[in-house]
């Protein structure tokens, strides 16, 4: 119920011993899944986490990891009929979800 | 083009804030999927209002939906808006693919000489660009310091009064029953050519009765299984992205189960099945089959789906859909030619 969705699927982690605190994951992260405390993120939501990626991208320390991808049902087909990874089709020739 | 209102000194083209009609009727058409694939803006540098060396510079995507909300927003602002080349596609999506990402970032700050347009070294990308964009690799790369902007540009304005901050509620991302409801047209229209094929197999298995076959018994009967899978198809693409929140389980296939179950009881009262008992359990099959493999598609456009929930959902769910799928499918030809 809600908009949650499956629990303890997400494979982000957290280097808590690389982290310097800078705030760039609390500010990117769309579902606020991190919370800065003693100069240390923190994982607090790691269910709301929807593997975007946009935490490990922006970690200048690298102390984040997460498996990105299309959390699409009809990505995750295309991408197993063409064999490729997980595709939306989102690059302008195709339709996109 | 019609939404430039003129130039700068520079020779930078300056666009309206003020949406017209034909923006709005693009807008409509987009929603609808129509030329969807096609609705761009030049990639560039553009002026709103009347900008200068101290003015903003706000990065956007050349999807024009993207484009039109973003200068909608900037009524009474005097800004530069730097579209990035995505391929007409949206921001969030555009950074998921890597197209608004940051080598497109670095690579038009430098083609349009942000550095030449402005005397500061602050330059906005959208909240949802982050998942395609490295702050800190475009700050080696150009010297300019990334700061990510609110989610919605509805709070542009905000975020700019206040010294560039934006507080939890712009930082986070929602899914509201008027984002869901404007997303159903796309999915109701997304799958409807396979299921128009379907319908239209169905149709030809309609003039069987008794195993003969008579165009006149598609006429009389057909309704029966157009409506049952009809009913089936608007509740998968419509009814569960409108309900999703207040749908039990967390699993978007299963939402859809549980919706087709309450479906079929409601068909049941009106007895809009025929009278065999296998016609009604192959329908039973059917209907759940459709309206869970359609909701299950949804994942794709909310906002709040991961790839390995997703991954996880479908190894259960797509053999639930094919068997029962594949066992309707038997059941109600059968009931054809006996």
């Amino acid at each position: 119920m809600g908009l949650t969705y499956l629990k303890n699927v997400s494979t982000l982690e957290l280097d808590v011993n690389k982290c310097t605190g800078c705030n760039m994951c609390v500010i990117v992260c769309p579902h606020n899944v991190f919370k800065i405390t003693n100069k240390k993120s923190q994982i607090i939501n790691k269910d709301f986490c929807m593997e975007c990626g946009a935490c490990q991208r922006n970690c200048p320390e690298n102390a984040l990891s997460v498996t990105t991808g299309v959390g699409c049902a009809a990505g995750i087909i295309i991408g197993l009929i063409n064999g490729t990874a997980p595709d939306c089709g989102c690059d302008g020739s195709s339709e996109c979800c | 083009m019609y939404y430039i209102i003129g130039h700068t000194n520079n020779n930078i083209p300056i666009v309206t804030t003020n949406l017209n009609f034909l923006d709005l009727l693009g807008n409509v058409k987009v929603r609808c999927s129509i030329f969807r694939n096609n609705y761009k803006v030049k990639p560039g540098l553009y002026a709103v209002g009347t900008p200068d060396k101290n003015s903003d510079v706000l990065v956007t995507a050349n999807y024009k939906l993207s484009f039109d909300h973003l200068r909608k927003n900037l009524i009474g602002i005097n800004a530069w808006i730097l579209v990035l080349d995505t391929k007409g596609i949206n921001v969030w999506c555009a950074a998921g693919k890597g197209t608004f990402g940051t080598k497109e970032l670095i690579s038009k700050i430098q083609e349009f000489l942000i550095d030449k347009i402005v005397e500061h070294k602050k330059i906005i990308v959208p909240q949802l660009g982050a998942v395609g964009v490295s702050a800190h690799e475009v700050k080696n790369a150009t010297g300019f310091n990334v700061k990510y902007g609110p989610v919605r540009a509805t709070d542009l304005k905000a975020f700019l009064s206040n010294s560039y901050r934006a507080d939890k509620k712009m930082r986070t991302v929602f899914f509201s029953f008027k984002d869901r409801l404007i997303l159903t047209p796309i999915e109701f229209i997304g799958h409807l050519n396979y299921f128009i094929f379907l319908l239209a197999i169905v149709f030809i298995l309609s003039c069987f009765k008794n195993a003969t076959f008579n165009v006149d018994n598609a006429f009389s009967y057909f309704k029966v299984p157009l409506l049952n899978l009809f009913s089936a198809y608007i509740v998968g693409t419509i009814i569960t992205p409108i309900l999703l929140p207040f749908i039990p389980t967390r699993n978007f296939a299963f939402k859809g189960i549980f919706l087709a179950i309450i479906l079929f009881v409601i068909l049941l009262l009106f007895n809009v099945f025929g009278n065999s008992v296998l016609e009604i359990i192959s329908f039973f099959f059917l209907n759940i089959a459709i309206a869970s493999f359609t909701a299950m598609n949804f994942t794709g456009a909310s906002t709040f789906t991961s790839l390995s929930g997703v991954k996880k959902e479908m190894k259960i769910a797509i053999p639930i859909q094919i068997i029962l799928f594949v066992v309707g499918i038997v059941i109600w030809t059968v009931t054809r030619f006996i």
